[in-house]
């Protein structure tokens, strides 16, 4: 199992464009991936989840992936919330 | 009764009330040997709801733009989203609910979460999350997505419409759209205008009571009004306007594919402006021959953050390859005033007009400007593209501007993108005291473009959407008249065209005046096109100069209307 704490940076927060370019990330791994923020865990695939967390700018959250390609997972959606969620990535 | 005017036209027709759905489901305690045959009905159906959206999403991407289909690929990640899916599934293998139920019940209780969050962009998500949950058993209870029989005389009359209705209605049997919700930005009011429709939106919630289902209805897209169950004369006025519209709309239907020329030939051209991905098509079909001003400001509303190059680039190259050969005048954005973003958290100001907006704000945070002239410039690979900024009223500004375009091309060639290196920009004139320094702003120009709805507010000091001083919002004032005569005046003694792209631009009467005065490019809404290049043709630059002249003489506004009115008459 992987797992990672990581700050968000973006204005807008885990929320709106940015949760679902997050979701949209999560879902390309096979890995079992979750998301928490302070003691409610959430499905990283599901961006009704990922919405309802409510991380908003300064946020801590922690992600945790089990599976096969767990490693790539934790690193690309580290990185992404790091360059701050931008549209750029993904489509 | 009277609405917002949300897209022109003139209908006759029966209403039919759309209904809000009401999530229902046909509640059924299963038996644990039927527990495999619902979660593989419920599958097939979530499966299909993917399908059909992809479908839709493909459609309206064609017929209307990408952004308005972005919001069947979200519909899609609602369909799919596992948290959803495994509630429904618990509700099945656990609580023995059929499919139906499960279904409905999962829907409400994400519906009612993202209600009740505190983040008004995911409040407005649950009108999605019901929409979808409403396609899903609609596939569950094996009925097809098309709307049962509409008679062909259809005013479709909603609260407000979803992406899902508008996408699935029988378009060649609705004759318009009449919502009680919505702006002339809302979905419906988009949708009407791309399908060539009269729309008239924002009538009010109570509006709804008076409506019955089959109902004659006059809606007027021109005006906003809206007449139910109309007596004899209403009617017959209705039916006059409605046949004088169609003649009048065969008559100019050749001017549809000519270029604007005037009476002894010479050509001058008559373009649109857009607000929007989605108004390319209405304007070409309404014979427009380019677009002079190209509002970017969708790209930056209804929605909680910046959109970045790569999105605008997407956007803006759209338009130019749409438009071919064709000219397209993007305009940086022009936020602030009676429009705001709520994401950039402004302070409020006691005269937003005259405040932190437009070109002003674009200065001072480069951070939000750069990456729209990155995706200007890139777009200009692609078409036929020049830059524009809005509510220039110092040669400081152009120049600042002008030293942010040359940072963004010079970033653009270290990154290797292709850009148009003679991409033409120009300015605004908005500003009375530009017009007054117009030839030192030309040095640093390729054009000019009048902006007359803040000109005659900014020079008249009139708050546009006074009512009780609305007799001072007026293009012909006299001083109005030499401000755009001394701007195009001053701009062809510097060797740069000349053109408006403020409502004036459109005007039926002031067009001898503006041709007189030299006025190189005429930009207005898709739907006056045809009209001012029919009236062209009526005049010669020479014939229009004696009327610019005369027109200047005059001393009041009544004056200056009085006599254009005359000698439009006289137009042949």
């Amino acid at each position: 199992m992987e797992e990672k704490e990581v700050t968000i940076k973006n204005e807008t927060g885990l929320h709106a464009r940015p949760a679902t370019v997050f979701v949209k990330k999560a879902s390309s791994f096979t890995a079992d991936i979750k998301i928490s923020k302070d003691d409610k865990t959430v499905n990283a695939k599901s961006i009704m989840g990922v919405m309802s967390l409510g991380a908003g700018k300064g946020s801590k959250v922690n992600i945790r992936a089990e599976g096969e390609d767990e490693k790539e997972a934790i690193e690309a959606l580290v990185e992404l919330i790091d360059q701050g969620l931008s549209e750029q990535e993904g489509e | 009764m009277r609405g917002i005017a949300a897209s022109p036209g003139i209908a006759i027709g029966k209403s039919i009330l759309k209904e809000e759905k009401v999530l229902q489901a046909d509640e059924r305690e299963i038996n644990s040997n039927e527990v495999e045959g619902e979660l593989e009905r419920l599958r097939e159906a979530l499966e299909k709801a993917v399908k059909e959206l992809r479908e839709i999403q493909e459609e309206t991407k064609q017929k209307v733009g990408p952004e308005e289909a972005e919001i069947f690929s979200a519909h899609q990640m609602l369909v799919q989203d596992p948290e959803m899916t495994q509630v429904m599934e618990e509700g099945i293998k656990n609580e023995k609910k059929n499919a139906e139920k499960a279904l409905v019940d999962a829907v409400e209780q994400y519906a009612s979460l993202m209600a009740g969050l505190e983040d008004e962009y995911m409040q407005a998500r649950e009108a999605d999350i019901r929409d979808v949950g409403n396609r899903v058993l609609r596939i569950l209870k094996g009925e097809s997505d098309q709307q049962e029989n509409l008679p062909d005389d259809s005013i479709i009359i909603a609260r407000d419409l979803t992406p899902s209705d508008t996408a699935r209605l029988d378009k060649d049997r609705v004759l318009a759209f009449v919502t009680a919700d919505g702006s002339r930005t809302s979905h419906s009011a988009i949708m009407a205008r791309s399908l060539g429709i009269p729309a008239v939106v924002g009538l009010g919630r109570e509006f709804l009571e008076e409506v019955e289902d089959g109902m004659q209805v006059i809606v007027d897209g021109n005006s906003g009004e809206i007449y139910l169950d109309p007596d004899e004369e209403k009617l017959s006025e209705y039916r006059d306007k409605l046949e004088a519209y169609r003649k009048e709309k065969e008559r100019l239907a050749q001017f549809k594919d000519v270029k604007a020329v005037t009476r002894d030939g010479e050509e001058v051209e008559v373009v649109g402006n857009i607000g929007n991905t989605g108004d390319v098509e209405p304007l070409l079909e309404q014979g427009g021959e380019g677009i002079g001003l190209f509002r970017t400001e969708f790209l930056y509303m209804d929605r909680d953050d910046l959109p970045g190059e790569e999105e605008q680039f997407e956007a803006y190259r759209e338009v130019a390859e749409a438009m071919g050969d064709y000219p397209v005048i993007i305009r940086t954005l022009d936020i602030g005033g009676d429009k705001d973003l709520p994401y950039l958290e402004q302070p409020e100001e006691m005269n937003p007009f005259l405040g932190y907006r437009a070109i002003r704000l674009c200065l001072d945070q480069p951070e939000i400007f750069k990456p729209q002239l990155k995706a200007i410039l890139r777009a200009s690979h692609y078409g036929n593209v020049k830059l524009m900024y809005p509510m220039i009223a110092t040669l400081e500004e152009v120049r600042e501007a002008n030293k942010l375009l040359e940072e963004a091309k010079k970033e653009l060639e270290q990154e290797d993108i292709p850009f148009d290196r003679e991409m033409e920009k120009g300015i605004m004139i908005e500003v009375p005291g530009a017009v007054m320094i117009a030839e030192d702003l030309s040095d640093e120009v390729d054009f000019f473009s009048i902006g007359t709805n803040d000109l005659i507010q900014y020079a008249m000091a009139v708050d546009r959407g006074n009512e009780r001083i609305a007799y001072l919002h007026s293009p012909y004032h006299p001083a109005v008249l030499k401000l755009i005569e001394e701007t195009i005046a001053a701009g062809h003694r510097n060797d740069i065209w000349v053109g408006m792209c403020g409502e004036a631009a459109g005007d039926e009467l002031l067009l001898p005046f503006l041709l007189g005065a030299g006025l190189d490019e005429f930009s207005m809404s898709a739907g006056s096109v045809l009209r001012i290049k029919e009236l062209l043709g009526f005049w010669t630059r020479e014939e229009a100069r004696e009327v610019t002249e005369a027109a200047l003489k005059l001393k009041t506004a009544r004056e200056v209307q009085e006599f254009l009115e005359e000698k439009k008459k006289t137009a042949r």
